[in-house]
C-alpha cells in the first residue's frame, strides 16, 4: 500500500476500521458525531455506525471520561476525545484518580481498554487553551501509557495499536502536523518502541510528535550547510520510554538534545537528560541539552514562533553540546 | 406525595402511601430485621478493630442502617451498583463478605473483591466520581440491551460536586437506567446540610428532568418501596430518578473525625428517637411477626459475626512487597518492569 494521506485522515480509517473490527469500540466525545469532529478526524463515522457506537456527548469532559469508564466496565472499548488540549483538565480527576488506578485498585481484576484522543501542541495560530503540551501530566502518572504519532503512518498503526491495548492509553495527536501527507503502509514496530528516524554520527536529537519534523529538518540543515551528521529519533511512545534505542544511540553520538514543546522545566526532557546521564555518563562529551519552552504560559499566537521551538534554537543546541 | 416518603413511624407505626407502597410479608419483614441488626454489629465491630489498632480507617455507618438495606434488598441480582466507601450494608445485601471490606481498611489492598463476582463496584473515595461511571455503565447496559438498573449511592456533600452534576445531566439526556440514591444524613464531615444547598436535595432532580423523591432514610420499609419503584422505572426504559433518603450520620465521619467539634448533642438525641432497627423492633413484636426468642437468637447470630471478623480481620496477611508492581498495568510496562527488578534485589539485601 503506497496511498498518501493526511495525518487527520489516517487516524479516521483507523477508527473506522477498529469500528469494523469490534463491535464494542465506541467513539465518543464533543461534535465526533454529525460534525465529525472540530478537525473531522471523525469525519463519517456516525453516518457508518450510527448514534450508538459513535456518541456526541454533553460539553462535558469529566463526564467523557467518567462514563468511559462505565462503559469499559460494561465490556465496552471506548475511543474518547478531548476536543483541545487544553480541555482535558476538568477530566484529569476522572484520569488519574479513577482511569490510571482502576486496575491496581482492582487487584488486576478489572481493565478499563479506553483510549483518551486529545490534539496537542501548537502552531495552528490559535487563541489560548488550543496549544498546550500536556504530555508530562500524564506521563507522571502511574497506570496509564502514553503515546504520540508523528505522521500518517505511524497514526493509523499505533491508534489501531492503542485501541487494541487493554491499559488506557492517551493519545496524543500533533494538531499542527494533521495536515501532513505520509505513505500509509506496515509498520514494523510496535506501540512503545522508538525508532531512528535519521540516521547520523555526532548527536542524538530526541523528539516526539510535533517536533520530529522540526528536528529532521534541523537535521537536513545541519547537513547540508555544517556537514554535521545528526541522529532522530522519534520516541513515539513516552509512557513506557524505549530507553535501550535511545542509550544506544548516544553511547554512539556522545551527545544528546531533547527537544520538545513542552515547557523546558519539570517536562519530560528533565527525565530523559537524567536517565542518559545516568547510563551514558562516561559515553557523553557533554551535558545533555533541553530545547522546550520557557516557563511562561503559551503566549498569544502573534508570539509563539518566539515560544516553540525551531530549526534555529535547535542547532544552537548542537553547536553548544558540541562545543562550537 | 407528601414531602417525606414513610411507611413505618419511628414509633413503629405501619402506615401506607397511595402511590408508593409496599406489602411485605413477615419473612421479608424478619429478613431485613437481621440485615440491620447484622450490619450494625460489624460496622461496631469494624469501629472496635480499629480503635484496637487491626484496621487504619473506618467509615461508620451507624444510623444509616435501614437506608443502605432497603435500597440493598431493591436490587436484583443483574443490577448493578457504585458504592462510596460507607456502603457497607449495600455490600452485605450484595453478598460481600464484611472481611473483604476490612482488608481495604486495613490497608492490605485498595480493593479486596471481584466486582464482577458481586455485580458491586470497588468502592470509591474521590467523592461523587462514580456516579458519572455509574451512568456509563447504564449507557452500556443500554446499548447490550440488559433488562437490568444501576444504582449510584452518593452523599449530600457529594451533590456539590461538579461529577454528580455532570452525571445527572449524562443520565438525563440519555434517559440512562440509573437511580441515583443519595443518603443526606446531614454532614459532610464538619460542614451541615445548609453549605451545600439552599433547596431539599431531592428538588434539584427536576431541574435536570427526571423525578426526584425524599424518603425517610431511617425507614427500612419506604427506602425498599421507593428504591423498587425507581429500579424499575430505569429497567423498563423510563429513565433515571434521583432519591433522596433523609437520614443521619450517628458518628464519626470516620474514626479520624471528632463531631464534639461542630455538632451538639441535642441534635443526636433527636435522631436517637428516629432509630432505624427500633422502629422494626416494635412493630416486628407488637405485630406478632417476630417473638422474643427470635430477637434473642439475632443477637447470638451478630455476636458470632463479629468474632469471625475480629479473627479473620487480625489472620489478614500483608501483601508482598511485589505487589506495589503488580497489577499498575495489565501488560508489561518497561518502567515497571525495571524498577519492580530493582525493588526486588533491594529488599531482598535486608
Amino acid at each position: 500500500m503506497t496511498e498518501l494521506l493526511t495525518l487527520a485522515g489516517a487516524l479516521n480509517r483507523a477508527l473506522a476500521d477498529a469500528m469494523q473490527a469490534d463491535s464494542t469500540v465506541l467513539m465518543m466525545g464533543e461534535d465526533v458525531g454529525r460534525l465529525g469532529g472540530v478537525f473531522r478526524v471523525t469525519d463519517g463515522l456516525h453516518a457508518t455506525f450510527g448514534d450508538a457506537r459513535v456518541i456526541d456527548t454533553p460539553l462535558s469532559e469529566s463526564g467523557i471520561i467518567g462514563t468511559a469508564i462505565g462503559l469499559a466496565m460494561r465490556g465496552f472499548r471506548p475511543v474518547c476525545e478531548i476536543q483541545f488540549d487544553g480541555f482535558v483538565f476538568p477530566a484529569v480527576d476522572q484520569i488519574t484518580t479513577q482511569l490510571a488506578k482502576h486496575h491496581f485498585r482492582s487487584d488486576g481484576r478489572t481493565r478499563l481498554p479506553i483510549t483518551i484522543r486529545i490534539p496537542f501542541g501548537g502552531g495552528i495560530g490559535a487563541v489560548e487553551h488550543h496549544s498546550e503540551s500536556i504530555e508530562a501530566y500524564f506521563t507522571h502518572t502511574a497506570g496509564l501509557r502514553v503515546v504520540s504519532p508523528s505522521h500518517a503512518r505511524d497514526g493509523y498503526q499505533m491508534l489501531r495499536q492503542a485501541i487494541d491495548c487493554d491499559d488506557p492509553v492517551i493519545f496524543l495527536e500533533p494538531k499542527r502536523r494533521y495536515w501532513d501527507k505520509a505513505e500509509v503502509g506496515s509498520v514494523s514496530e510496535g506501540l512503545f518502541q522508538a525508532r531512528i528516524v535519521r540516521a547520523g554520527s555526532d548527536a542524538t536529537l530526541l523528539c516526539y510528535g510535533p517536533m520530529v519534523r522540526t528536528c529532521l529538518e534541523a537535521a537536513g540543515v545541519a547537513d547540508e550547510e555544517d556537514q554535521v551528521s545528526l541522529e532522530v529519533i522519534d520516541l513515539r511512545s513516552l509512557s513506557p520510554l524505549d530507553l535501550d534505542t535511545i542509550f544506544d544511540s548516544v553511547r554512539r553520538t556522545g551527545h544528546c538534545v531533547v527537544v520538545h514543546e513542552a515547557p523546558v522545566f519539570g517536562g519530560l526532557g528533565a527525565e530523559l537528560a537524567a536517565r542518559v546521564q545516568q547510563e551514558c555518563f562516561f559515553d557523553l562529551e557533554a551535558p545533555v541539552l533541553r530545547v522546550g519552552a520557557p516557563h511562561a504560559p503559551y503566549p498569544p499566537s502573534k508570539l509563539e514562533r518566539f515560544y516553540l521551538p525551531d530549526v534555529n534554537r535547535i542547532l544552537d543546541a548542537v553547536d553548544t553540546v558540541r562545543g562550537m | 406525595m407528601a414531602e417525606l416518603l414513610q411507611l413505618l413511624t419511628p414509633e413503629g407505626e405501619r402506615l401506607h402511601n397511595d402511590e408508593i407502597d409496599l406489602q411485605v410479608s413477615g419473612e421479608e419483614l424478619r429478613g431485613l430485621f437481621r440485615d440491620m441488626v447484622l450490619v450494625r454489629r460489624l460496622d461496631t465491630e469494624a469501629h472496635a478493630l480499629q480503635r484496637q489498632g487491626e484496621l487504619g480507617l473506618w467509615p461508620p455507618l451507624l444510623g444509616q442502617e435501614a437506608a443502605q438495606v432497603g435500597a440493598g434488598r431493591a436490587l436484583h441480582p443483574d443490577d448493578f451498583v457504585f458504592p462510596t466507601y460507607r456502603e457497607h450494608g449495600v455490600a452485605w445485601c450484595r453478598g460481600v463478605d464484611p472481611v473483604r471490606l476490612l482488608a481495604l481498611f486495613r490497608g492490605v489492598t485498595h480493593g479486596g473483591y471481584d466486582p464482577a463476582e458481586y455485580n458491586f463496584a470497588l468502592p470509591t473515595i474521590v467523592i461523587g466520581d462514580q456516579t458519572l461511571h455509574a451512568v456509563g455503565y447504564a449507557m452500556g447496559m443500554q446499548r447490550d440491551g440488559a433488562a437490568a438498573a444501576v444504582m449510584s449511592f452518593f452523599g449530600d456533600g457529594a451533590s456539590s460536586q461538579g461529577d454528580v452534576n455532570e452525571a445527572f445531566v449524562w443520565a438525563a439526556v440519555h434517559d440512562a437506567p440509573v437511580v441515583f440514591f443519595c443518603q443526606n444524613n446531614q454532614w459532610a464531615i464538619s460542614q451541615p446540610l445548609s453549605r451545600q444547598t439552599r433547596i431539599p436535595l431531592y428538588r434539584r432532580a427536576e431541574g435536570f428532568g427526571f423525578p426526584g423523591i425524599r424518603v425517610d432514610g431511617n425507614d427500612v420499609l419506604a427506602v425498599l418501596a421507593v428504591t423498587r419503584w425507581a429500579l424499575a422505572r430505569a429497567r423498563a426504559g423510563q429513565g433515571p430518578s434521583l432519591i433522596e433518603a433523609f437520614t443521619y450520620r450517628m458518628g464519626a465521619h470516620t474514626t479520624s473525625d471528632d463531631p464534639t467539634r461542630y455538632r451538639v448533642e441535642e441534635e443526636l438525641e433527636q435522631w436517637r428517637l428516629k432509630d432505624p432497627i427500633e422502629r422494626v423492633r416494635a412493630y416486628l413484636l407488637r405485630s406478632g411477626a417476630a417473638d422474643a426468642a427470635f430477637v434473642t437468637e439475632l443477637e447470638r447470630e451478630a455476636d458470632a459475626l463479629a468474632q469471625r471478623l475480629r479473627e479473620q480481620c487480625r489472620a489478614l496477611p500483608d501483601p508482598p512487597a511485589q505487589e506495589m508492581f503488580t497489577h499498575v498495568y495489565s501488560e508489561p510496562h518497561a518502567l515497571v518492569t525495571a524498577e519492580s527488578a530493582w525493588w526486588e534485589e533491594y529488599l531482598g539485601d535486608d
